[in-house]
């Protein structure tokens, strides 16, 4: 049935729109847009194939979209970096009355950062949170304190992943400081000095924190929600925690570069990303959790996005990641450099 | 030999010499110019953004301690694993080259070169493997001692030191085995017969005669390890930032290109300047 209605919208908007186009694509690796089945359904009902190219850090990104202007249809940017974006110029509004699912996206996400003016730069796309996830083998109870990575019974036990801004919220979040506006950079860079002593790697990337996991490595460590999903259906001991503390929430949206020249094309990718049907296909492998308020509706029960996000307690306690300039960004990575160039 | 060149030949070696100085250009040179140009603007030339030559990236190096505090972390890894690649390459080169001979010497080359075979990277992935906790060495250890055995060497400097060391071994053996090949026999033979004991034989006449290999061994480790990034990275956990690892972020994770291309030049000088400090006794030990 959703199938039928999407299929048809397609060709509604295919119709208008006349030959089949090469949308590119640009994000980061393994992250949704590049799945192959929904690409291939994609280009089942519109015609338009879809290229893809990734990016390793925001920089990159907006770097990329800087120097290839007309080379990307639609590109995936944090709601933190959304309106430099659109600031330099890079991003256009986008025109969402052609969008079969815009109607249902959770009216919250259009009050963030992706929609400036009244004007939509970023279609709300996933949110997730940045948190952390415990080995439940070396647990008896799931703690509820962010203060269990400083407990001296999991000493060379546990791990943070290596990035400044991650690291310094994550201080900002023991402290009990505001992770948007941290007042007492001092008391954030003392308490992890103290964590270091505790910490027995860095973690870069989703493949490594599995490694270090299911080798018995550690006990507790930060985490991103939907890949603590995934790592619990890969079968491992993991229980992802959102601590009294709180925890740092983004938000993902897709936009349309200015000087694109398939804007058509590019809005109906956007249309079907944001569409239930993709999003149950996309949970099932492990996704972060949808902005489309219908999208997330339609899981079922059991999954880790409805259970875990879909609790208001856990939303209650959550904070949205605010822009954050280059000086702050520096001074960030200034303390994070000097605090591992001590170890 | 050089002053007797005549015309003819001059040209004719400046023909040979062409396509290599060539190569260097296209290679060496250009690509490290356009780094050293990077390194003096204010963001990376790519895009619209106005970009402005500045000091401020080679600034940067001195305004904290991080980055020096850094650079000399690194400079002692170099020479910790530079001393180890020594200690243990120098005598296998020996018995290389004086004591084993014939089908058995060939296998033990090869065994010497394999480690070049395979990527860098699986070595250091499998050294990973050997070491983390309850890994082949704990649990080899564990079979064959009494009692609990934990090593606990995945994620400290020592396990920065036994990848890198192994990475860079074979500089050491393959130079050394060169200039100890060279040695006559007779001249260890004559030695021998005026009665000199073995240590004094390696001591005065072996070592000596054998040095110019095993110090290009050792300049061929120290350089690279002082910059090395991916094996401290993957191997030395919490301890495993070094100046290599910073530079890597800048171009990977910040996108601070200039920063990177200054933090590189510094590292250049710093090495140019260790190697040109203790030149007079390279040289003498070349000669």
């Amino acid at each position: 049935m959703t199938r039928h209605l999407f299929l048809s919208s397609l060709l509604a908007l295919s119709a208008t729109g006349a030959l089949a186009d090469e949308i590119r694509v640009l994000n980061w690796q393994g992250y949704g847009t590049d799945l192959g089945w929904a690409v291939e359904a994609f280009a089942e009902a519109t015609g338009h194939s879809v290229v893809h190219e990734y990016f390793t850090s925001e920089q990159e990104m907006l770097t990329k979209l800087r120097t290839n202007p007309g080379a990307y249809d639609v590109v995936l940017i944090n709601a933190a970096f959304t309106r430099q974006a659109r600031d330099e110029g890079l991003i256009g509004a986008i025109d969402t009355s052609g969008m079969a699912n815009f109607g249902t996206v959770a009216d919250g996400f259009l009050e963030s950062e992706l929609v400036i003016d009244g004007a939509v730069f970023g279609v709300p796309w996933t949110w997730g949170l940045t948190s952390f996830a415990v080995n439940t083998a070396a647990f008896e109870t799931v703690p509820d304190s962010i203060e269990v990575f400083w407990d001296p019974a999991h000493k060379g036990r546990v791990s943070i992943r290596d990035d400044a801004l991650e690291v310094v919220q994550f201080g900002a979040l023991a402290t009990g400081q505001d992770i948007n506006d941290i007042a007492d950079l001092d008391a954030v860079e003392a308490k992890l000095a103290e964590l270091m002593p505790q910490i027995r790697t860095f973690w870069s990337s989703e493949n490594d924190w599995n490694q270090f996991m299911a080798a018995g490595e550690l006990d507790v460590a930060t985490y991103w929600s939907g890949s603590a999903a995934r790592s619990a259906d890969m079968g491992l001991p993991v229980e992802f925690v959102v601590p009294k503390e709180g925890a740092v929430a983004w938000l993902d949206g897709l936009s349309i570069p200015d000087s694109s020249t398939k804007k058509e094309a590019a809005v109906a990718f956007i249309d079907w990303m944001i569409d239930p049907e993709f999003y149950v296909g996309w949970d099932k492998e492990g996704a972060p959790a949808s902005a489309n308020a219908a999208a997330a509706d339609a899981l079922p029960d059991d999954s880790f996005n409805k259970r875990v996000l879909g609790d208001p307690d856990v939303v209650a306690r959550v904070t949205f990641q605010a822009p954050v300039d280059d000086a702050t960004r520096e001074k960030y990575l200034a303390l994070w450099q000097g605090l591992k160039a001590r170890q | 030999m050089a002053g007797t060149l005549s015309a003819g030949d001059g040209r004719r070696a400046a023909r040979l010499l062409a396509p290599a100085y060539l190569w260097l250009t296209l290679a060496v040179f250009l690509p490290l110019s356009a780094m050293l140009f990077f390194s003096f603007l204010t963001a990376a030339p790519f895009g619209d953004k106005p970009v402005e030559a500045t000091l401020s990236n080679y600034r940067a190096f001195f305004e904290t301690s991080t980055y020096a505090l850094l650079l000399w972390k690194s400079i002692k890894l170099g020479l910790w694993v530079t001393g180890a690649c020594i200690l243990i390459g120098y005598p296998c080169a020996l018995v290389l080259a004086k004591q084993i001979r014939g089908r058995a010497r060939e296998a033990l080359f090869l065994l010497v070169i394999l480690p070049f075979w395979s990527n860098s990277l699986v070595r250091i992935f499998s050294w990973a493997i050997v070491l983390r906790g309850n890994g082949v060495l704990d649990r080899a250890l564990d079979a064959v001692w009494p009692g609990d055995v934990r090593l606990a060497l995945m994620f400290t400097p020592a396990a920065v030191v036994i990848g890198l060391v192994h990475s860079y071994l074979p500089y050491v053996i393959l130079t050394s085995y060169l200039a100890l090949q060279a040695i006559d026999d007779d001249i260890v033979e004559a030695a021998r017969s005026l009665g000199a004991r073995r240590l004094t034989i390696l001591w005065r006449l072996v070592l000596p005669l054998s040095l110019p290999g095993l110090l290009a061994g050792a300049v061929l480790v120290f350089v690279p390890v002082v910059g090395s990034f991916m094996e401290p990275r993957i191997l030395g956990g919490r301890f495993g930032t070094y100046y290599g690892t910073v530079i890597e972020d800048q171009f990977v994770a910040v996108f601070n290109w200039p920063l990177g291309a200054a933090l590189s030049f510094i590292l250049l000088a710093v090495v140019l300047l260790i190697l040109g400090v203790s030149s007079p006794v390279l040289r003498r030990g070349m000669q």
